[in-house]
């Protein structure tokens, strides 16, 4: 550690008017500080949202341990500043700052903005505002940083492409290195900003928003994005990670005082997914299916543990239970730290005999419920989706649950899919009896504790870009209202209604949403008046003004209809087709016939469906073949 | 066994709460591999015990925390595991193995010293007044608790005061049975000497924890790190 003590942006005062003011100090474990004279170029990562949250993601330890391990690269972070704190910035005129060196984030080389949920987009124009960054990338000046944009929302950046300098299309691994040494040698030249931003739009998998023309058709669809620079490419390729044994992993990851979200080790075990779910974006743009090696994980589980003093260890992908070498990972984690000593928790994992085995070993069986996500009500609407869950392994899976000793299940649904009917939105309820049902049949009288809890929620779903439902219609906040209050009714009328409890998302947020996830260049309009009304942390129900939304939007001549609630056609040029996100546009074509058809399509390692990614070459689609 | 740790917390670390600081002294004890006891049952924690929280926005000099372990090295070898997981801004000072018998600091704390440094200008406007402020027989305040206000005399709380270059050093009582929190002498202060409180106008530090020798009420004033011995 360099210095003992670190000036602080914020005086006493200040810190202790505001809520939680560990929020912004920094200097927390792990946290890597550098001679700002040594490095030559400062990166700021920001999370668009506040601290605790930001500080959960794996993306960013990830991104910070990657780039702080090159020496002449000083990393930095900064979240969201809460409410609070915002006020306190404007009325005293104290330009937003990084956490490590406490230095203003307009400072720095480079601002690193990731981008993981729509909802965030207004929190970015406060941070570039607060930094006194101008928001349109067009008006920035040499005197700026570089602000890139990545993470799941980059690929559709449209609505907000005019507030970005650059995104970065894909893994974070993998071109980074080539973005900043580019940086500095065009530095050392003096060519600028301009200069810099059309040489680096040829690194593959960059996009420079400026060097593209959106010409539209009198209809509001897209005619053609044109790129207005030879070095601009005509589609951008998403850039991954061919084989994980080669990436480092942060092995020091950082510990805030604060209770993040995630307080615990986070164990990326795989990325991808082989599933095919067609409403799941994570699912089509994360492919192909990488694993990691479990010596590996192995080894940066006992050094993670020990680096950090977390006491729980989380395995996260998108799907646990198809890691080939989860058993020999798992069983090997309960035996080096203990049944007890060492909490492990298993998200997104298939409810068979060996996950209850485990589940039962490491958590409090009384305590803690089973998470089911049968994501829709009726086999047929399942089939729709491709979400290979039959009912009868539901049922199974929570008879064995009840046998184990659990009596909370939880069940979470999504309302508004394409093609559905009110049998499919009914059957939510009818599956959430059954599932009460079985747990009478299976546990005896003398051996239950109480009655069974089932508890569903829905949230309405929102088509996203790359996948095979992209091209999808939505509907407006009363029709999904209405949708949520058949579920609600047919509850009522079930047999073990008494046992059977029912909760829904927000309406207003998830038509928000859709326009945000499916927009073009033009909805960065309403974010900016959005934004200039108002709206903040629209993530958080307790800030989200719909309202203000809806003037922005009309304010900004836009129609949420031809958003949302046209089905668009399969000819359309969408927003985001410039992008080669690896799965082509003829593969999800297939797939959005085949759930019009209600076909489902099996997993990659059951048939590869020539999706289009191996061409990356590695992953699920080279299995077994070396 | 039970030992007590003593430590400082200074610099950035006074805005770190006391619920957050427990957090982080059982992340502190796994890395540093120490073998603390853990309670029974399913959820099992650390045993563990601070002897008074330090308010947010405090710093100090002299905090305690006692802990069971079941095994435990020299005094010299914890100190110095502990602090090379440590975060800027903490810091352990002294580890003592607990005489027998001795009861958890959180139930001996008796008294607290404290250095109260108000911002230069203000103190200015207040140092004239200080000695004729302490010299007084009785000094009343209102205390606020949940249901009602009421007047007390703070005066017989206040165990010891001498001026320092720059602020005020001060014994409080503190504790269960007496209590006196510094900001509460500061608003007495501040409005004997015409001025208007502001929490945030003083930096205080709380320098060392007391017990009373014996544990009887007329005991002795005796700093926390005296009821055990260092471990060879």
């Amino acid at each position: 550690m360099r210095s003992q003590k670190r000036k602080l942006a914020l005086s006493h005062k200040i810190l202790m008017s505001v809520e939680k003011p560990a929020r912004y100090i920094g200097g927390e474990v792990n946290a890597v500080m550098k001679d700002p004279d040594e490095v030559e170029v400062r990166f700021t990562m920001c999370f668009p949202d506040v601290y605790e949250i930001g500080m959960s993601h794996l993306g960013i330890q990830i991104l910070y341990d990657m780039f702080n391990r090159r020496e002449d690269v000083w990393c930095e972070r900064v979240y969201s500043p809460w409410p609070d704190m915002d006020k306190v910035l404007r009325e005293e005129k104290i330009p937003l700052f990084t956490l490590e060196g406490q230095t203003p984030v307009r400072e720095m080389d480079f601002l690193g903005i990731t981008l993981q949920y729509e909802m965030c987009y207004t929190n970015i124009l406060q941070i570039l505002d607060l930094s006194g960054i101008p928001l349109f990338a067009g008006e920035r000046g040499e005197e700026d940083p570089i602000v890139i944009g990545g993470g799941p929302c980059a690929y559709n950046p449209e609505p907000i492409a005019e507030f970005f300098d650059l995104f970065y299309i894909g893994e974070g691994e993998t071109v980074y290195d080539d973005l900043l040494d580019l940086y500095k040698r065009m530095r050392a030249r003096g060519t600028g900003r301009r200069a810099f931003l059309e040489q680096a739009a040829g690194i593959p998998g960059i996009y420079v928003p400026a060097l593209y023309d959106v010409e539209y058709h009198e209809d509001g669809t897209i005619r053609a994005m044109v790129p207005n620079h030879p070095h601009a490419p005509e589609r951008v390729v998403k850039q991954l990670v061919v084989d994980m044994t080669k990436v480092p992993y942060p092995e020091k990851p950082l510990v805030p005082y604060l209770k993040a979200t995630q307080d615990r080790v986070v164990l990326e075990i795989q990325r991808g997914c082989i599933r095919g779910c067609r409403f799941c974006q994570a699912g089509m743009v994360y492919r192909p299916v990488r694993e990691r090696d479990v010596e590996d994980l192995k080894e940066y589980a006992v050094k993670l543990l020990e680096n950090t003093g977390h006491d729980e260890i989380s395995l996260s992908s998108l799907s646990s239970s198809d890691y080939t070498r989860l058993k020999e990972l798992v069983y090997f984690l309960i035996e080096r730290f203990g049944e007890r000593d060492v909490n492990i928790s298993l998200p997104s994992l298939r409810i068979d005999a060996f996950s209850l085995d485990v589940m039962s070993r490491v958590q409090d069986v009384k305590k803690s419920s089973l998470t089911f996500a049968p994501e829709a009500g009726s086999q047929r609407m399942r089939d729709v989706i491709n979400k290979g869950l039959t009912e009868e392994v539901i049922l199974s899976g929570a008879a064995e649950a009840f046998r184990g000793g659990w009596n909370k299940v939880k069940l979470y649904f999504m309302l508004g899919l394409p093609t559905e009917t009110k049998e499919d939105i009914e059957g939510i309820a009818a599956l959430a009896n059954e599932v009460a049902r079985v747990y009478y049949e299976t546990v005896p009288k003398e051996n239950r504790q109480g009655r069974v809890q089932v508890n569903s929620s829905t949230s309405f779903f929102i088509p996203k870009p790359f996948t095979p439902l992209q091209w999808a219609a939505m509907f407006t906040k009363e029709e999904y209202l209405d949708k949520a209050r058949t579920v609600n009714e047919a509850m009522k009328r079930q047999l073990n209604h008494k046992s059977l409890r029912y909760n829904w998302h927000e309406a207003d947020v998830s038509v928000l949403e859709g326009v945000l996830a499916r927009g073009d260049r033009r909805v960065g309009r309403a974010i900016l008046e959005a934004y200039r009304r108002g709206c903040l942390f629209d993530s958080w129900s307790e800030c989200f003004d719909n309202e203000k939304w809806m003037a922005a939007f009309e304010a900004a001549g836009l129609d949420i209809a031809f958003y949302n609630l046209r089905e668009r056609s399969l000819d359309e040029i969408l927003p985001w087709d410039f992008i080669d996100a690896g799965v082509t546009k003829e593969f999800l074509k297939r797939e959005w016939k085949r759930a019009m058809e209600g076909t489902v399509t099996p997993n990659c390692r059951a048939q590869c469906q020539g999706c289009g990614v191996k061409k990356f070459g590695g992953g699920v689609c080279f299995e077994g073949q070396d | 066994m039970k030992v007590r740790i003593k430590f400082r917390k200074t610099g950035l670390m006074r805005y770190i709460g006391h619920l957050d600081v427990m957090r982080y002294f059982q992340k502190v004890n796994r890395r540093a591999g120490v073998d603390i006891a853990y309670s029974a049952g399913f959820s099992p924690h650390q045993l563990m015990s601070f002897a008074s929280p330090l308010g947010l926005g405090l710093t100090g000099e002299g905090e305690y925390l006692d802990m069971e372990v079941n095994t435990c090295g020299s005094s010299a070898a914890i100190v110095k595991r502990m602090n090379a997981v440590m975060a800027e801004g903490m810091e352990i000072v002294g580890v003592w193995r607990l005489f027998e018998g001795a009861k958890p600091a959180m139930a001996v704390v008796a008294a607290a010293d404290y250095v109260l440094t108000p911002e230069p200008e203000l103190w200015e406007d207040i140092k004239e007044k200080a000695e004729a402020f302490f010299a007084q027989e009785a000094i009343s305040v209102r205390k606020k608790t949940k249901k009602s206000e009421k007047e007390v005399d703070i005066r017989p709380l206040i165990y010891d005061w001498r001026l320092l270059d720059g602020g005020i050093f001060v014994k409080l009582a503190s504790g269960s049975a007496d209590n006196l929190k510094p900001e509460l002498l500061l608003e007495a202060f501040c409005r004997y000497a015409g001025q208007e409180y502001d929490p945030c106008g003083f930096s205080i530090c709380r320098l060392e924890l007391y017990a009373r020798e014996g544990g009887e009420a007329e005991g002795r004033l005796v700093p926390l790190s005296d009821f055990g011995e260092e471990i060879l």
